[in-house]
């Protein structure tokens, strides 16, 4: 909490937002690219191949603009999500406003997921339009602590405006899989219409060089998009616990809530692949196995309850420069 | 030649008012958050002046052989509800808890008290609250040392005095219920 802290938690702030812009910029480009070579690949000619681009870029953006501005509603109805107030569950409801006091931030909305695996996740495009939402099997589960804990985690995302990069990432990786599926569907169900006409010319040489970028981009493509959001999202989860201790002082209820859930072997029914960089645990529990790789949303959990372990104890850890406690 | 002197020294003058400006503005936002967080406090403290009374009422007939418990937080309470500095209302703040975890200690030896719903949801939310007391007041600090830090430092410090930033107090901690544990990230 010294000056230091502060400074860099205002810079995690406008790096997310500046990441974000970068993020939209990187995005539009590459629709607009992806949809020029797959009109050509389809259509057969230059010209023609703009109807493409424009469809891409239409494609992009209204998906963009509907996700950013419902984006928490999508994630919260697939997730089956229900409001609670705070006679529904009193202990969570007071333990999310002891949470928004302690961070200085408007109360969020508190939602419960009706299935029996602990998990919880926090979406919203700012502060001001923030959900927190937990699933009633961590209500059961954790005691007051530790749902103290997992709340002040959840928080931390949306004070460092993680939730809308989240929410962000997400369109991006599910625009570039709709694009890239509607390519190889049409390709598979009888694509290149133009190119049988054309068969024979230069024009269709070309295209059929089109086509075959068009196939590795539509593979690819979905492939980089998951690495960027799983990459993202890592770094994310080690920020949002040192966050969360700030807020808590007390890690050792956060170190007991991410045990309690790790060891949990329920498999949470309401996440999807869509979802799953949400939650403050992998649901897809058959990643958590070789969740060192590539391809997992999250670091492992044993080293998030290690470092946390190490604040209890007033100790210092380091993990690959993210991370570090001091004592005072 | 004058003129481009000119320029340089309008363009230099324009830099630096529109730096004073962002500066403080900067101190502004922080003085706001200072009283907005010390708000903040009293809202929650004024919660938990409203619960007292209900809960005192809910088991007031367990109590008959206890009186001098619930005379002790009625006390408290009007004590903790004087206007007084922050440093002395931290004082009989931590008096009026004292005196209500009593209640709760003594309520444990009552069985018919300890499965009393009443007294259960009260327990929930008079903890919430002391809880939602004592982040109000972390947060008070933290928005505190962020604002003292700025006026005191290079360059705001050369006018701060001047436009009426002052030092604000701290909120001092009372027992050692809460320790501190400092996270930095780099």
């Amino acid at each position: 909490m010294d000056q230091r802290d502060q400074g860099t938690f205002r810079e995690r702030i406008a790096r997310n937002r500046r990441n974000s812009l970068l993020l939209i910029a990187a995005f539009l480009a590459f629709v607009t690219i992806f949809g020029y070579i797959i009109g050509f690949a389809w259509l057969g000619d230059p010209t023609r191949a703009l109807f493409g681009l424009a469809l891409a870029l239409v494609v992009g953006v209204v998906s963009g603009l509907v996700s950013y501005f419902a984006g928490d509603k999508m994630v919260l109805a697939a997730s089956r999500a229900r409001e609670i107030t705070h006679d529904d569950a009193p202990v969570l409801f007071n333990v999310v406003e002891e949470m928004s006091i302690a961070s200085g931030l408007p109360m969020p909305k508190v939602y419960i997921v009706d299935d029996s695996a602990p998990n919880a996740f926090a979406t919203g495009r700012d502060p001001e339009h923030a959900t927190v939402a937990v699933t009633s099997g961590l209500l059961e589960k954790l005691d007051r602590d530790e749902l103290q804990g997992v709340m002040a985690h959840e928080m931390s995302h949306v004070a460092n405006f993680d939730i809308r990069y989240s929410m962000l990432v997400g369109i991006l990786v599910g625009t570039t899989v709709l694009i890239s599926d509607f390519f190889l569907r049409g390709l598979w169900l009888g694509g290149g219409r133009g190119g049988g006409r054309r068969s024979g010319n230069g024009g269709g040489q070309l295209q059929i060089i089109m086509i075959l970028i068009a196939i590795v981009l539509a593979i690819l493509a979905p492939l980089f998009a998951r690495l960027l959001q799983l990459s993202i999202s890592r770094q994310r989860e080690f920020l949002a616990d040192a966050t969360a201790v700030r807020l808590t002082r007390n890690p050792k209820g956060l170190a007991d809530a991410l045990q309690k859930i790790s060891d949990d072997r329920e498999v949470l029914e309401a996440a999807n692949r869509a979802t799953a960089h949400l939650y403050i645990v992998n649901p897809i529990k058959r990643f958590e196995k070789r969740s060192k790789g590539l391809f997992s949303t999250h670091p492992p959990i044993e080293e998030r309850i290690m470092i946390l372990r190490a604040m209890e104890s007033g100790g210092v850890a380091e993990t690959s420069g993210q991370t570090s406690t001091e004592t005072p | 030649m004058g003129i481009v002197l000119l320029i340089v020294i309008v363009v230099i003058v324009v830099i630096l008012v529109i730096y004073a400006i962002a500066i403080y503005n900067g101190l502004v936002r922080r003085r706001n958050e200072v009283e907005e967080s010390y708000r903040q406090i009293d809202v929650q403290l004024k919660r938990r002046y409203d619960l007292i009374p209900n809960l005192l009422e809910g088991v007031k007939k367990y109590f008959r052989q206890e009186q001098d418990v619930l005379t002790q937080i009625t006390q408290a309470r009007s004590q903790a509800m004087r206007p007084q500095s922050p440093g002395q209302q931290a004082q009989s703040e931590a008096r009026l808890s004292g005196a209500i975890g009593n209640l709760f200690a003594v309520a444990e030896n009552y069985p018919e008290l300890r499965s009393n719903t009443v007294l259960i949801d009260f327990q929930e939310e008079l903890s919430s609250t002391e809880n939602k007391i004592s982040f109000a007041r972390q947060h008070y600090n933290d928005s505190v040392q962020s604002y003292n830090t700025k006026i005191q430092s290079f360059p705001a410090v050369i006018f701060s005095r001047a436009m009426g930033f002052t030092e604000k107090e701290y909120f001092e901690a009372q027992g050692p219920e809460r320790e501190s544990v400092t996270v930095s990230y780099d």
